[in-house]
């Protein structure tokens, strides 16, 4: 198999024990990356002088025989909305096109502790508002399964570089299902960790009490050892959670005897494709059959949760968005004065995505329409959240399909609105804080079907577990994008 | 129609932290332009903030010696609004949930104790400064300096219960005392550690609802505090008795001028759009914290200037003067503690002290007679080694030099001449040398006596004890 | 009609955002449209419910009063699209 292919805990091996080094194998994705890249268009930038420092660095550890961690030498892709410091980073938007932040996120920092290996940034929906990639404000990216369909979004260009072979392991980030469903449409394992397990300080804010950074891998083994390396308190983020997260590898247990599992009928109304809907029942089966004990159960207020979440996320996003003005960095227009400089710049700057949300927001805020809108979104939000709080008390995760579709075709989804409902089965968990993980349960017509596992507040391991067993019962971690002969 | 005046303030003094509100760049003043900043002040995509719990203690610490209740349970909010010199376009601050609430303080005015409330205090954060090319209505383009972003400030909103610009004026003065005496503000409104604006309205005496205010900025100090609020009565006054109405607006103070000018054109309807700060969680603040905050409390200025009037018999308009800065009623205290008698201390501090601090504007911290000093100088009068006039010489040699006073008397040979024979001598010279004034004298004029006492003042240059001189004099004339 | 012409307007200008008339129209019209779906809440008593703006039970997260480093000067300005003497540069600012 080529390397490009294979997963970080083998590469690991394979890397300490010498068989391969960590500049062969960074460029052997270089390689992929020139292979299918036309075709795929992950990266924004990449980063491969840094990179080969980074490999060689981790080449002479292991040559002086030190013990090197698991990420190290391994290269991934982080999503373009993560600052890097002296790497461009452009949130995919025309504002930040020639921003080179002076400093690194948090994750970027405890990555470079593991010394792994980063190839470049990659592509995502304009400040990671959308969910399919067609928003971002250079190029699109393409499904690896299906090059005419979309990789999902926002985090689409880190889950098609996995799916693709152009990263072992990516970043993205997820405010609404933007790790998880694009997790779901590439084949891809996505986490979203509770809110405040991993820190966001570095993360461009979309929507602050919502955004998350989490790990788009190959394998449930391969996620536990991305969130060993990113999770845990930062300090310099007051939202982040001051408990020591465990080691996530010791929740890869292949045993779900007595595992407590609930299907929210919500979950499974009308409108979900066919095929996913059947994949989904047969992998529940499959885990029944393995130990675990299902029910139904009812979160009332889903229905609300994304209406809640299209006034609170644009909101927010309303408030954070508005530093780009063109006075300090990023983009700037010509004005004869400041006002119409902040104007010229923004109507330049900012798709159209970003216009509708900043201008959603701000509406939800102004004056007169707070308690209407904004207020009684975070009411509702209460009322999701104890839906969730309430379930959680009989049962030890929830299992849903991620997306109620498979990639859909580019250009196929061009109303607003009808792009906003896709989003129905992963805004909630954002909204109540918690944990989930898509993973491959299946194929429909060859385009990959996710599986959505969500548990409660800081049960990632929880629901590493469950996803580890049910992968190991499958192959669906081993196949591969069928992406031509290279 | 007798119309009154009702003023509220709003004053914004800027905390003394090491580091800033919610980054750990330094809030020195005065430093080389946009030398203290970081990704967290400067607004960067990505970063967070993280409150500084200084701040929080010092509000708290503001919030007690201004009488207020310290609310438990307290949060931020945004404020959003676009302007350059705010990097993120919108203001961390608190809205509905300011930490303090519902306090007071005292003043004095022509002799009235009057007790002004205080509607809140709340945390927030600096904004940056505009420099404008030549003049700020015609420059064509303005320069940004951050670094005093995210420098903490703390709000103190008055109730509008002020009645006129002298109370307007007596209350910011009480603010600024209070808040250096806890330490916790350099209240420097030269260097903008404190800035004030005020919100004015008339209603005619005796009615109840009050008049349509107009906002007043750019009011950069005590004078012009007063001096803007007086203009702004006359204005209201006028339009109101001309049957105009007043318009709610924002005005700013031209100092130059001495006129309030409408700032309405470039207004525009501000809608802050708050929200609660999803950055920052919310502080809870605990009962035990608080009481150790306020047992940690100073003697704050008006337990001061009681506790001087009573254990020193000083004026209240001394105590007053004396206690108006921390500083001042520090130097006071060990003057006296230096073994000077209080009421001289008084006078000294009050007299030539503040006469030589206010020439070239100097803070009495780096007063350059040290208490001990001044208390010598005090004694040297005291025990008759110099009079009082001569005080004032060595005073002078003090300041220059900060020097002893009994160096000085040393050096300048400026001891009492208290030796009755050296004083008759002098005496009996200048009644012979003066043979028509003591002509006048003796013929009823007691005034001519003056014009001898000057003579042998001047002849023993000012060195002779001034009572033995008055009583020689009169001996010697006697036997005439 | 839960936002039209002049709301949008009011909107563009509060978010400091350009328009032209037809860009008005079509997002009066999106923004009418997920206006009206958001309408679903109001078939919701919220009546005593709590919002929840932190989902997390975080209290009192603060930092000591401790100095760090600052950025130096250049690096600060590094990113403005003008800059003079140290200073970030900015067309006129209009008293506000």
């Amino acid at each position: 198999m080529e390397l490009f292919k294979s997963t970080i805990h083998a590469l690991h091996d394979l890397l300490v024990k010498k068989e391969i080094s960590a500049t062969e194998l960074t460029s052997s994705v270089f390689n992929r990356i020139d292979a299918v890249e036309p075709s795929i268009h992950s990266y924004i930038t990449e980063t491969r002088q840094q990179a080969l420092v980074q490999a060689a660095a981790v080449d002479a550890q292991i040559g002086r025989g030190e013990p090197v961690a698991p990420l190290a030498g391994i290269p991934g892709a982080l999503k373009d909305n993560i600052c890097t410091q002296g790497i461009k980073t452009t949130c995919a938007s025309k504002m930040l096109d020639n921003f080179i932040p002076p400093y690194n996120a948090t994750v970027v920092e405890k990555l470079a502790d593991q010394g792994a290996v980063v190839v470049g940034k990659a592509n995502c929906d304009e400040f990671a508002m959308g969910g399919s990639t067609e928003n971002s404000g250079f190029f699109i990216t393409r499904n690896p399964w299906d090059t005419e369909r979309v990789p999902g979004g926002s985090s689409g260009g880190s889950a098609a570089a996995v799916a693709a072979g152009q990263a072992i392991w990516a970043l993205g980030s997820d405010t609404g299902g933007s790790i998880r469903q694009p997790a779901a449409f590439c084949g891809n394992v996505g986490l979203k960790p509770t809110y405040g397990r991993i820190s966001r300080y570095g993360l461009v804010a979309f929507a602050s009490s919502l955004d998350q950074i989490g790990p788009i891998t190959r394998d449930v083994t391969d996620c536990a050892l991305v969130l060993n390396a990113i999770a845990g308190y930062d300090a310099k983020d007051s939202t982040s959670i001051n408990i020591e997260a465990p080691d996530y590898t010791k929740a890869l247990v292949n045993d779900v005897k007595k595992l407590k599992i609930g299907l929210p009928k919500e979950y499974f109304g009308a409108g979900i494709q066919p095929e996913v809907a059947a994949a989904i029942k047969k992998s529940v089966d499959q885990l029944v059959a393995m130990g675990a004990e299902v029910r139904e159960v009812s979160l009332p207020h889903t229905e609300y949760a994304l209406p809640a979440y299209y006034l609170i996320a644009p909101a927010e996003a309303s408030s954070n968005l508005a530093r780009y003005d063109g006075v300090g960095f990023g983009h700037r227009a010509p004005g004869n004065d400041i006002i119409d400089m902040y104007k010229q710049t923004r109507s330049q700057g900012f798709g159209p995505e970003v216009k509708r949300r900043v201008m959603l927001g701000t509406y939800a805020l102004s004056s007169g329409y707070y308690d209407a809108y904004y207020l009684k979104a975070l009411q509702v939000r209460t009322l999701v959240k104890q839906d969730f709080d309430k379930v959680f008390a009989e049962v030890d995760v929830l299992i849903t399909p991620t997306v109620p579709l498979t990639a859909f075709k580019i250009g196929e989804l061009s109303d607003p609105l009808t792009m906003y409902l896709q989003d129905i089965y992963t805004i909630p968990i954002n909204l109540a804080g918690l944990p989930a993980i898509s993973l491959p349960c299946g194929f429909a017509q060859g385009l990959p079907v996710g599986m959505q596992i969500i548990g409660k507040p800081l049960a990632e391991a929880t629901i590493l577990q469950a996803a580890y067993a049910f992968e190991q019962a499958n192959d669906y971690h081993a196949r591969f994008a069928p992406l031509g002969e290279v | 129609m007798t119309y009154e005046t009702v003023i509220g303030l709003e004053v914004h003094s800027e905390l003394k932290t090491e580091s800033k509100i919610f980054c750990g760049c330094s809030t020195k003043f005065g430093s080389e332009q946009n030398t203290n900043v970081c990704p967290v002040c400067l607004g960067l995509p990505g970063v967070l903030p993280v409150i500084n719990e200084k701040v929080v203690e010092f509000a708290i610490r503001a919030g007690l010696a201004l009488n207020c209740r310290i609310l438990p349970f307290s949060k931020f909010d945004r404020k959003n609004y676009y302007y350059p010199d705010l990097p993120k376009n919108f203001q961390t601050s608190q809205y509905d949930l300011p930490i303090a609430v519902d306090g007071y303080l005292d003043i004095e005015v022509d002799g009235q104790i009057k007790r002004i409330g205080i509607t809140r205090i709340h945390m927030e954060e600096d904004a940056g400064k505009l420099v404008h090319s030549g003049a700020i209505s015609n420059s064509e383009y303005a320069l940004v300096d951050y670094n005093r972003t995210g420098v903490p400030l703390i709000e103190i909103v008055s109730e509008p219960d002020l009645r006129s610009p002298a109370e307007a004026k007596a209350y910011l003065e009480k603010v600024k005392a209070i808040l250096q005496y806890i330490d916790v503000s350099d209240c420097k409104m030269e260097e903008g550690s404190l800035r004030c604006d005020a919100n004015i309205s008339l209603r005619p005496v005796g009615t109840e609802p009050f008049g349509t205010k107009a906002e007043l900025k750019n009011l950069n100090s005590f004078r012009s505090v007063q001096r803007g609020l007086e203009y702004e009565v006359e204005r209201q006054t006028q339009v109101l008795e001309e049957g105009g109405r007043i318009i709610q607006e924002t005005r700013s103070w031209d100092e130059n001028k001495g006129v309030t000018l409408s700032m309405r054109s470039k207004e525009q309807a501000h809608d802050y759009r708050y929200f609660p700060e999803p950055d920052l969680v919310p502080i809870v603040v605990d009962p035990a914290q608080v009481d150790s905050i306020r047992a940690s409390l100073p003697e704050l200025p008006d337990a001061r200037k009681a506790r001087l009037i009573a254990a020193h018999g000083l004026s209240a308009y001394d105590a007053e003067t004396i206690t108006a800065s921390r500083a001042m009623a520090d130097y006071f205290d060990a003057v006296v503690t230096a073994g000077a008698d209080a009421k001289a201390a008084a006078n000294w501090l009050m007299g030539d002290v503040a006469k030589h601090l206010n020439a070239t504007n100097m803070p009495v911290e780096n007063c350059p007679v040290a208490p001990a000093q001044l208390a010598g100088l005090i004694a040297l009068i005291a025990k008759g080694t110099i009079t009082g006039k001569i005080a004032k010489t060595v005073f002078e040699g003090m300041w220059s030099s900060s020097k002893a006073a009994e160096t000085i008397v040393k050096e300048q040979g400026l001891v009492q001449i208290s030796d009755e024979g050296a004083i008759v001598a002098i005496v009996d010279g200048v009644i012979a040398a003066n043979p028509q004034s003591v002509a006048d004298f003796k013929a009823g004029k007691e005034k001519a006596i003056g014009f001898l006492v000057g003579q042998v003042m001047k002849q023993s240059k000012g060195r002779a004890n001034p009572e033995l001189v008055n009583k020689l004099l009169k001996e010697r004339l006697a036997v005439l | 009609m839960k936002i039209n012409r002049q709301d949008v307007e009011k909107v563009a200008l509060l978010s400091r955002l350009d328009m032209t008339p037809e860009e008005i129209d079509t997002y009066a019209g999106q923004l009418n449209a997920i206006l009206e779906y958001a309408d679903v809440l109001n078939k919701l008593d919220t009546q005593g419910v709590e919002p929840t703006a932190h989902v997390l039970p975080l209290k009192n997260v603060m930092r000591p009063d401790e100095m760090r480093p600052s950025l130096p000067q250049e690096l600060a300005l590094s990113n403005a699209p003008e800059a003079e003497d140290g200073y970030f540069k900015v067309p006129k600012v209009m008293e506000g």
